[in-house]
């Protein structure tokens, strides 16, 4: 909740806060802020911290099994881009007070949420172009609109990143290339990893600007500047003629141009099946967290060790300057 | 430089050791991508074996050009057969725990580091670039697994014991790094090869020293295992090859 304005300095402050934001003035961390809005940041930074540390998993799985030594290292470095962004933008969350531990806690607890995408499996080789095409591909429409975020730490590390994602759906993309133009068994691959990750990926933009209880503020303070159904109408836009250009057809057969517009319509989104993942029942919710925990618990002696180590040391170097 | 014929055949089996001790070994530490005690972590074991699978890919690539039979650095890594691989035991060994995996790769990185260093020198200019991009990665490798060491070693009590532990069970694969084939005595008296018998004591003395900092007991040199030069692996190569290579062994001739 927020608390009541109490005094005329906050009603003050506020206001001359929303005049920044219409003035499209950056936000800095020691700027004063509404409790609300620090609170929204928080939320955001840390999913998307969390989404990418949880997305490790999934293309992870893939490493030791990537088809080329080529390919295992574009891999490779992708997956440690990802563990990158994840320590940039917990490093930013910081800036709001707020720190690593504690929301990796809330991560390993279940009771921090992160993009759903993550919690269906990897299947086949084409998965991993088809996560760089579609997953990185919606990620980038989603994270260039938030490089223009009113806070400023989170702006400047989404323009980091997109740089970075826009590797990764060229690399993503260039793998489905290979595929659809290889072997019948490689074409069928990717075709079947698109039917598997198409919705998830439009999914990815959240529900329906109508159901999304988050928007409304999010949109007023300048945190996000489109809404999630434009965002996904622009990557439905964006996807298509590249399906269209490696012959792969997207699963779904509502899909049509309309003229008018200049959009693609698409069919229904199973909304169902969206909720299901959010609330823990997605095919691999379980597994993405006990990998995690799992990876936390073992690591536990490492870090004791490490903390350990630099205290005796802290001690020899104050005995020694002593 | 072209390779004379006479040794070429030799030179071609040593590029392919070179590479398989990092490909193999880049594979195990590839293996931590997600999975590492802390998010750092992720992310410097991710690069350690970004660079040795990188590494490995120069060396099977100068392999391959050497024996010139149309095999390139990927035919090398995903077409091979397990007795055709010649890296030493000790890379091909599961991670174990945190200590077990920086314990090996503090093993070998500092023998890695003296033999990129001699292999700068290489007549051979194409090994001498090679060797001397990888020697700055591997000077890095070392830096980073001798400080884990130190900080296992004189953290806690259970780490110390776990570091001491894997200390204990990898030295006796140490001892392969420093056996020198025919082959190699050969192309190592033409400078294309570093006799790694050469290594040892210079190896020795640097690990002795981290580990005694680390407040960890070298052990006593005992029977020392090998095989792997000869392509006789342990058990474990195998079930890791099998992983790797699916993709290319279940679609003969496809492009990836």
């Amino acid at each position: 909740m927020t608390p009541p304005l109490s005094t005329a300095d906050d009603a003050t402050r506020q206001a001359e806060f929303e005049a920044r934001i219409a003035r499209g003035e950056s936000i800095e961390p020691k700027d004063w802020m509404p409790e609300k809005y620090r609170r929204q940041l928080v939320r955001m930074m840390s999913q998307h911290a969390h989404s990418e540390i949880v997305g490790m998993l999934p293309e992870g799985n893939w490493i030791t099994r990537a088809p080329s030594l080529r390919r295992k290292m574009s891999l490779l470095a992708k997956v440690q881009d990802e563990a990158g962004h994840g320590l940039y933008i917990y490093c930013g969350t910081e800036t709001l007070g707020v720190d690593r531990q504690e929301l990796v806690d809330q991560l390993l607890a279940g009771t921090a949420k992160y993009s759903s995408i993550f919690n269906y499996p990897t299947l086949t080789w084409a998965d991993i172009g088809a996560i760089g095409w579609l997953v990185d591909g919606a990620a980038i429409v989603n994270q260039t609109m938030l490089a223009k975020a009113s806070y400023g730490p989170y702006a400047r590390a989404m323009v980091r990143i997109c740089k970075e994602e826009n590797f990764h759906k060229r690399q993503g993309y260039e793998i489905m290339v290979t595929l659809a133009r290889g072997t019948p068994a490689q074409k069928a691959m990717a075709q079947d990893a698109l039917d598997r990750w198409w919705w998830p990926s439009l999914m990815m933009f959240g529900p329906h600007d109508k159901d999304s209880p988050n928007s409304d503020e999010l949109l007023k303070w300048g945190v996000k500047k489109k809404s999630n159904d434009e965002l996904r109408q622009r990557f439905v836009n964006l996807t298509i003629a590249q399906a269209k250009a490696i012959d792969l057809t997207i699963p779904d057969p509502e899909l049509r141009y309309d003229e008018a517009s200049g959009n693609w319509i698409f069919g229904a989104i199973d909304w169902d099946e969206f909720w299901r993942v959010v609330k823990g029942d997605g095919p691999c919710n379980r597994e993405r967290l006990a990998a995690r925990r799992k990876a936390h618990a073992d690591g536990e002696w490492v870090r004791a060790a490490a903390t350990a180590y630099a205290a005796k040391r802290a001690a020899r170097d104050a005995g020694a300057a002593a | 430089m072209t390779v004379a014929a006479a040794l070429a055949p030799a030179y071609a089996r040593y590029c392919q050791q070179l590479g398989d001790d990092r490909l193999i070994l880049g594979h195990r530490v590839s293996e931590w991508c997600g999975h590492a005690p802390i998010l750092e972590e992720d992310i410097a074991l991710a690069n350690i074996a970004l660079d040795l699978i990188g590494q490995a890919t120069f060396l099977l690539g100068r392999a391959g050009a050497v024996e010139n039979a149309g095999r390139d650095a990927d035919a090398l890594a995903f077409l091979r057969d397990d007795r055709a691989f010649r890296n030493a035991l000790m890379v091909e060994l599961p991670n174990g725990d945190f200590a077990v995996t920086i314990v090996r790769q503090f093993f070998f990185a500092s023998f890695s580091r003296l033999q990129l260093e001699a292999l700068t020198r290489s007549p051979d200019t194409e090994m001498a670039g090679i060797a001397a991009k990888a020697l700055k990665e591997a000077t890095y490798h070392v830096r980073h697994a001798a400080e884990w060491v130190v900080r296992l070693g004189d953290g806690t009590e259970e780490s110390r014991q776990r570091a001491q532990d894997a200390v204990n069970d990898l030295w006796r694969y140490t001892g392969e790094f420093f056996l020198t084939t025919s082959e190699e005595r050969a192309l190592a008296a033409e400078g294309l090869a570093v006799d790694p018998a050469t290594l040892q004591a210079e190896w020795e003395r640097s690990v002795r020293d981290v580990l005694t900092l680390a407040t960890l007991t070298t052990p006593a040199t005992s029977w020392m295992q090998r095989g792997g030069r000869d392509g006789k692996h342990t058990e474990h190569l195998g079930p890791l090859l099998a992983e790797m290579q699916v993709l290319p062994r279940s679609h003969p001739g496809a492009s990836w």
